[in-house]
């Protein structure tokens, strides 16, 4: 990592320098101690549900919560944020409802999006996330272009874009850095660098000392920080949102993080990266440091913790339950969405469709 | 009598890449995760042991990169063996595959014809939602220069990869990855190849043909049982080779029965059967004694919570089948 240095600030003990205190509201630090603990409650909680094959699918995202968080308290409300897919944080700091999470996770009726995507594919309109897609980096040019339009319309929207330092090898990586350079957008680019991509070890994705450095060739800053240290995330990012927001233009931030956890649940960690690495970032557990932090500052403690916790386990299993009873969602909205409108052949085939399958459950209830 | 061993599709097609590239010196593999690790489905396992990571080894996340490359390679004099993880992320090489490497030969008068072997598992079953269940199969076949093959289980998965790796073609390979696992097949663990270009004939019938290719040939098999239960007998094509196709045996077979039903996940409108549905009705008019049938996924992207109903059925097939010898 020579070339750059690593910003950190949280010391051993959880102390920061005075100057650095207010980067973070007393509120905020507990409102991200808190995301931590939920968040980790459903990486735990849903990885079991996916064994237990009540859940098709989930990405962890435990180890990475500092550089989620840290981002996302950097914005407002209103400030888009598109998604990979590890950013369960984002959901959980703009207090995204429980069950609307679920939902989605389920696909069930009550899903916003219908129960069209594979759990964790989240958006909420209203909460300013779009639409994550499986295909990864195809969301960073969207930042860029909605950057674009924030800044032409003056609505003063600064987006920010999430990628893996694998995905920062696609094409669509270098597109959108450089679009976002030419019309300087105001868009911020987090690499969270978490080691690995899927089994993909970071020295096979580039042979740069960082991928921070990159910024230079699109004409924009590049910083590279600790992204197990929320305090330095923090501090980074709210200087690159300040300047977009003031028309300086993009940022590229890459994170240095770990992916604790497997990629996904299709993933077995062990088959290509030691348990003694794994080990050694333990030491720099993102939670347990801002944990320190917070009892430094004495708006945190050991009972706290363990009251969040209590709650967050009874609300999470409470919530999934009734989310678990609602249906999946109606036949009919298979058809509806693919254009504004119904298309001849699509309505021919609903119909054909729908009519076989009332014919058979009639069928089926018919009683000899 | 050659050796034998039970193998699933996985297995099946690492024991082709294992001969292949134990044959050819100018075989390498490349891909996401194909290394070390042995790709997300593990086709790939232990062959970076066995052969280097010269010779099999992990790129950067990038599929225009990975095609890009392997088409150099290719002109370089080397047999590129591409693994895209999954066939819904074979679009960001689009570029690359559709107007590189399909046109090489063409455009270069035939001085350069890199060749170049994509292997991609794909189709829906899997609960993955649109971007792990699409098959992308009629894309490809439209554009001219490459080869799409589809095998239906180990045997036929072995076979054709060999085959496919023996040809001079650029050959996307689409993997049903739903089956990869499923029942396994006494196949032979010595080299073979079985022709590209050839429809199997898998059951003979009198009474319709029923065309089907990938996992679809499984719910096919499912439909056949069902109608035979009713007293109808189908016969059952398993394509294989979606370009070039076996319009013979298509014709042949339905010269005979009078009737066609083809059956595809993609979705109806522009899918390979509207070609297959097409060129039939020219080639057999005379003998047609009904109307020839598509049943495929709907004109909607791949869903994710209602994939049961979106995927055709063996009830679904079995239905179009009555109603075609009904006519
Ligand atoms: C275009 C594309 N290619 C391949 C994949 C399969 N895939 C899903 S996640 C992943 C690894 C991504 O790694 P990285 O960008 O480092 O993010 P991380 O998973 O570590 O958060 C891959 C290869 C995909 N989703 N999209």
């Amino acid at each position: 990592m020579a070339g750059l240095p690593l910003f950190s600030i949280l010391n051993e003990d959880g102390s920061c320098e005075e100057a650095y205190r207010g980067l973070l509201t007393d509120e905020e630090v507990r409102q991200a101690l808190d995301a931590m603990i939920l968040n980790r409650i459903l990486d735990r909680r849903l990885l079991m549900l996916q064994r237990q094959g009540r859940l098709a699918f989930w990405m962890t995202s435990r180890g990475e919560e500092a550089t989620i968080l840290g981002s996302a308290a950097s914005l407002l409300p209103d400030d888009p944020i598109f998604l990979s897919y590890r950013e369960l944080g984002c959901l959980l700091w703009r207090r995204i409802p429980l069950p609307l999470i679920f939902n989605q996770l389920i696909g069930n009726s009550r899903d916003l999006c219908l129960g069209r995507q594979m759990p964790v594919h989240y958006c909420y309109k209203e909460w300013a996330i779009p639409s994550v897609s499986s295909p990864v980096g195809t969301q960073l040019p969207h930042a860029c272009g909605f950057g674009y339009a924030a800044k032409m319309r003056g609505t003063g929207q600064v987006a920010l874009a999430f990628c893996g330092e694998g995905t920062a090898s696609e094409g669509d990586f270098h597109t959108a850095l450089n679009f976002a350079g030419v019309f300087a957008t105001p868009t911020i680019f987090v690499i969270r660098n978490n080691g690995y991509a899927i089994s993909t070890p970071e020295s096979s994705q580039t042979a740069a000392e960082s991928l921070a450095i990159r910024a230079e060739g699109y004409g924009m800053p590049g910083f590279q920080v600790d992204g197990n240290d929320l305090l330095a995330v923090a501090k980074v990012l709210g200087e690159a949102v300040a300047r977009a927001r003031s028309g300086g233009g993009p940022t590229l931030v890459e994170a240095m993080t770990y992916r604790m956890g497997p990629h996904s649940t299709a993933d077995d960690p062990s088959a290509y990266r030691s348990d003694d690495e794994a080990a050694e970032w333990n030491r720099l557990d993102p939670y347990e440091r801002l944990k320190s932090h917070g009892i430094w500052r004495g708006v945190w403690s050991e009972e706290e913790e363990a009251t969040t916790r209590a709650t967050w386990d009874e609300r999470v299993v409470s919530t999934l339950a009734e989310c678990e009873r609602h249906p999946p969602p109606r036949i009919e909205s298979l058809f509806e969405g693919v254009l504004e409108t119904v298309s001849p052949q699509l309505e021919a085939q609903r119909d054909a469709y729908l009519a076989a399958h009332r014919r058979r459950q009639q069928d089926e209830f018919e009683v000899p | 009598m050659a050796e034998t061993g039970s193998l699933n599709m996985i297995q099946a097609l690492g024991n082709a890449l294992d001969h292949y590239l134990e044959r050819d010196e100018t075989a390498v593999v490349l891909g996401e995760d194909v290394g070390g690790f042995g790709g997300v489905f593990r086709v790939t396992a232990g062959l970076q042991e066995k052969y280097g990571s010269d010779r099999v080894f992990d790129t950067p996340l990038a599929e225009a990169g990975i095609v890009g490359m392997a088409i150099g390679m290719g002109l370089g004099g080397l047999r590129p063996i591409v693994e895209i993880q999954f066939a819904d992320f074979i679009f960001p090489a689009f570029d690359q595959i559709v107007n590189e490497l399909a046109k090489y030969r063409y455009r270069s008068g035939g001085q350069y014809a890199p060749r170049v072997m994509i292997r991609t598992p794909y189709g829906g079953g899997i609960r993955g939602g649109h971007y792990h269940s699409q098959s992308p199969e009629a894309y490809f076949a439209h554009t001219p220069g490459l080869r799409v093959v589809v095998p239906s289980g180990p045997y036929e998965a072995k076979g054709l990869l060999l085959g496919a790796l023996e040809c001079a073609d650029p050959v996307i390979f689409l993997e049903p990855k739903r089956i990869y696992r499923a029942a396994k097949g006494e196949i032979p663990l010595d080299y073979y190849t079985l022709p590209l270009e050839r429809a199997q004939l898998v059951r003979k019938g009198e009474d319709i043909t029923l065309v089907a290719w990938g996992a679809m040939l499984h719910t096919c098999q499912e439909a056949v049982a069902l109608a035979e239960g009713e007293g109808y007998d189908v016969e059952l094509i398993d394509l294989q080779s979606i370009v070039p196709y076996d319009l013979h045996t298509l014709v042949r077979s339905v010269t005979k029965t009078g009737r066609m039903v083809v059956v595809h996940e993609a979705p109806m409108t522009c899918g390979f059967g509207a070609e297959l549905v097409a060129a039939v009705q020219a080639e057999a008019f005379d003998h047609l004694r009904a109307p020839l049938l598509r049943i495929t996924g709907f004109d909607t992207p791949f869903p994710y919570s209602l994939e049961d109903h979106y995927l055709p059925s063996a009830e679904r097939i079995l239905r179009g089948l009555v109603e075609t010898i009904e006519y």
